[in-house]
Parts: structure tokens; C-alpha cells; sequence
């Protein structure tokens, strides 16, 4: 049996008082000897920051190891959940405290899995944010290997003092890449 | 290049919060684009992202194709969230002040089913509305509308074993918004929701029947297809319905598909 899936609408404008939570972004507390910082701006066609935007990561632990652990909502400051969501500011910057996702299987790309909401964007958008770190894995990736050299680097973060640098451009030139999964 | 110059250069259509366009304007823009869709012969699920009578999407819906992808590990999975995130008394959105909110207190509920029509099982869902008077406790929202102290508009929720949801909540009103002259949104209640896998993941919005404002709306018309865009309306159930206590809507909520195999899932399960 397949069923005809509900369509998506618009996150709005007034998700702030009900989404965003004490902690959402912090994945792992900030004193955590491996944490890192996720973080970037979102961008529109024009150019110009995104002020009411929300993304979520979903990522592996640092031994690549895929999370069951509830407690995304209320954190322990021990557990880790591989889940976070943030709200960005009014620069359209947002930020996550986290650790690098390890490779789930030998050889394999880690990412960051990330879904992007808006205002003005009608539907939720899936990409992936692949740290900057094994190059021959991000070589192999099969996501990776199937786009043109302009497209991949929008899946690419960069290095910075604190940890990776990931802008999302919802259009333009530099548009990220954003994903179709089947059956979607 | 004068400043005043520079204004009007950069000032096209795309300036998202203005007013110019009327209610007609916008009706015919969504009278078109039904009348090519309707053409096209073809069937789709979901909202366009690319919609011009909902002037906030011009600058913000990607212009390239989504690139077609398969899940992979990660993303083959989805978050897990327990009673440990949220507490039975967060799905009750009338019990959270001292006194009783305004309005007309109604029950919500249904099922979390993903695309083969399997329960998705302890999972969270969160919602977030405005008042019975159609105004929102966000600082943005500036509708001369009354705040309801005894109503935040916020709830949560884990489904049972079979997927159900319930919330008890107040019916919400139309709000204005600065789409075009004279807009207005029909009543909703916005949805969040989780699957079994990553790929699930959707925040939507559920309407209530009848609304006379689904015809004007450029959001709720931006899913094209009539029976796609009817699924977000809830219906009336009067099994639903309490005696003396408040009115109630059955509303289900269908995921895309998942992508696991049977070997992924008993890992799952394990």
C-alpha cells in the first residue's frame, strides 16, 4: 500500500516562540575536549542574509556510531543525541556546538545531515554538510562524484578558528545543493 | 548613481513585504498557474517552491533542480525522543496558564503514518498557533488583535504505539499578513513532524474545513493540486467531539516513504 504523503507549507514567521529551545544547538557542551563549531549564514537570491530561517543537523557521533539516545529536548550535558536545531540571528547567522560526525562505515565521507526551513520557502530543504577533512573519502563520495566541480564545493564546509564554516544559499549563482530522496 | 536611483533599482517585485498587490492580482496569479497545471496533466504532492503569489518565495526557493539522491546512513535514520523530552501535560494547550484561554476549545487528532502506511511509533510532533483571535505571542506579530494571557499556543507530543496523536487546544482565528493588500490567512495550526528516517522530516500546516479564505491564500494554493492541498484540511468528527467540553477534528498525517532495508530495519528493531 502506498499512500499519497501530506505536502509540506512554510515554517512562517512566527516559529521562534515555539521551536527554538535552552540548548537546541548545543549538540555537545562547549567544554567538551572534541567540540567544534558548525556555523554559517544563510542567504537569499539576492544576496542578502536570511533573518527567519531554522536548520537541524542529524549527524553520527564521533566514532560514527548513529545515536538512539532520546534527550535532544532536555539535555543531560552527557548524552549524545546526534540531533540539534538553531534558529538563526537577525544576520542570518546560525551556530551549532557539536563534534565531527566519524565515518559510519570504512572509507566512507562523513557529513552532516541538515534540513533547512524558512519563511518564504514553501517546502523543507534537505543537504549535507561534509567536513573538509579526508579527502580521498570525499573523492569516493557518491553524492559528491555525481555533481560538477561549482556544485560539490557548496557541499564542502571550510575551515575556521573555531571549526567549519557552512553558508546556505537558497538561490543565486552559488546555490547549494539541495537534495530530491526518492519517493519524496 | 543617486541613492534615490539605487532605491528604486533595487526595489522590483521582490520586495517580499509589500503591499501593492491587490487580493486580485494575486487571485489571478493563482488562477494561471492552476489552469497551466491542470493543462499539464500531471500530479503533484507537494507545494511549489517556486511561487510568485507568495511574494516571500521569490527570493528564496532554489532555482536549480533538487539533485536526486539516495540516502545513506545517516540519513537513514531519524532522531529518537522520549518521555524524558516531553511531558504529558505539553500536548493540553488550555491547561499551561492559571486560567482558562478564550476561544473555542477543540481536539485534534489523528495518525503519524509514513508512506506505506505503517504507524510511526514514538515519535515527536509539535505545534504552534496563534489565538482564537488570530494573534500570535511572537514579538513579529504585530496584528492589533488581543494577546490571550492564558494562551502561549504551544504543544508537543509523542505518538502511542499506533502512531495516534491528540491535542486539546483553542480554534485559532484568520490572521492579516503583509502579503498583498487586504491578505489574510485561513485558521491553521502548524505541524512539525519526524519520521523513522531522516528523510521524513516536514513542517507543515493543518486547516479547518471550509474555510472561505483557501481561494485567496497563496500559500495553501501554492500546492497546486486540488487533492494534494485538501489532504492539510482536517475534518470534522463528532466521535472526536466531547460531550459539554469542546468540539473535535481527526486529522492524519502521511510521511513520504522509507528507503531501509529489511536487514537496516531489524538492526533498527534490535
Amino acid at each position: 500500500m502506498t499512500l499519497p504523503p501530506t505536502p509540506g507549507q512554510t515554517i512562517g514567521p512566527f516559529y521562534g516562540y515555539a521551536l527554538p529551545y535552552p540548548g537546541d544547538s548545543e549538540l555537545v557542551p562547549v567544554s567538551d575536549p572534541d567540540a567544534i563549531r558548525l556555523h554559517g549564514t544563510v542567504y537569499d537570491g539576492a544576496g542578502n542574509p536570511v533573518p527567519d530561517a531554522l536548520l537541524e543537523i542529524w549527524q553520527a557521533d564521533r566514532d560514527g556510531t548513529v545515536a538512539r539516545a532520546e534527550g535532544s529536548l532536555e539535555r543531560d550535558g552527557w548524552t549524545f543525541t546526534g540531533w540539534g536545531r538553531a534558529a538563526v540571528d537577525g544576520n542570518g547567522h546560525y551556530s551549532f556546538t557539536t563534534v565531527l560526525p566519524g565515518a559510519t562505515e570504512p572509507g566512507a565521507a562523513p557529513f552532516f545531515a541538515m534540513t533547512v526551513f524558512a519563511r518564504g520557502l514553501l517546502n523543507r530543504l534537505f543537504t549535507r554538510a561534509y567536513p573538509p577533512l579526508d579527502e580521498a573519502a570525499l573523492a569516493q563520495d557518491a553524492l559528491l562524484q555525481s555533481l560538477p566541480e561549482d556544485r560539490r564545493r557548496t557541499l564542502v564546509a571550510t575551515a575556521d578558528e573555531q571549526g567549519y564554516r557552512f553558508d546556505v544559499r537558497l538561490q543565486g549563482d552559488d546555490e547549494t545543493v539541495f537534495l530530491q530522496f526518492p519517493g519524496a | 548613481m543617486t541613492e534615490t536611483d539605487e532605491l528604486a533599482q533595487n526595489a522590483p517585485a521582490a520586495d517580499s513585504d509589500s503591499a501593492l498587490s491587490t487580493q486580485a492580482d494575486i487571485s489571478g496569479e493563482i488562477a494561471g498557474t492552476s489552469a497551466d497545471y491542470e493543462r499539464a496533466g500531471r500530479d503533484e504532492t507537494q507545494p511549489r517552491l517556486d511561487y510568485a503569489p507568495y511574494r516571500s518565495s521569490l527570493l528564496r526557493h532554489p532555482t536549480k533542480d533538487l539533485h536526486h539522491a539516495d540516502p545513506e546512513t545517516i540519513e537513514l535514520f531519524a532522531p529518537v525522543f522520549g518521555h524524558r523530552d516531553v511531558g504529558a501535560p505539553e500536548s493540553d494547550l488550555t491547561i499551561h496558564h492559571t486560567g482558562e484561554p478564550v476561544g473555542e476549545r477543540i481536539v485534534v487528532t489523528g495518525r503519524v503514518l509514513d508512506g506505506d502506511g505503517r504507524p510511526v511509533r514514538h515519535q515527536l510532533v509539535e505545534i504552534w498557533q496563534a489565538n482564537a483571535a488570530g494573534r500570535y505571542i511572537h514579538k513579529r506579530d504585530q496584528h492589533p488583535a488581543p494577546i490571550d494571557p492564558n494562551f502561549t499556543g504551544v504543544g508537543r507530543t509523542l505518538t502511542d504505539g499506533d502512531g495516534h496523536y491528540t491535542f486539546s487546544t483553542i480554534k485559532p482565528g484568520p490572521y492579516p499578513w503583509k502579503n498583498h493588500y487586504n491578505a489574510w490567512r485561513p485558521a491553521h495550526i502548524h505541524f512539525s513532524l519526524f519520521g523513522t528516517e531522516f528523510t521524513q522530516r516536514m513542517i507543515t500546516q493543518m486547516y479547518f474545513p471550509g474555510d472561505p479564505l483557501f481561494a485567496l491564500d497563496p500559500i495553501y494554493q501554492a500546492i497546486v493540486d486540488p487533492k494534494a492541498r485538501e489532504r492539510l484540511v482536517a475534518t470534522y468528527d463528532h466521535d472526536v467531539t466531547q460531550h459539554e467540553w469542546a468540539t473535535g477534528y481527526h486529522w492524519d498525517i502521511v510521511l513520504t516513504g522509507t528507503h531501509r532495508t529489511p536487514m537496516e530495519e531489524e538492526e533498527v528493531q534490535a
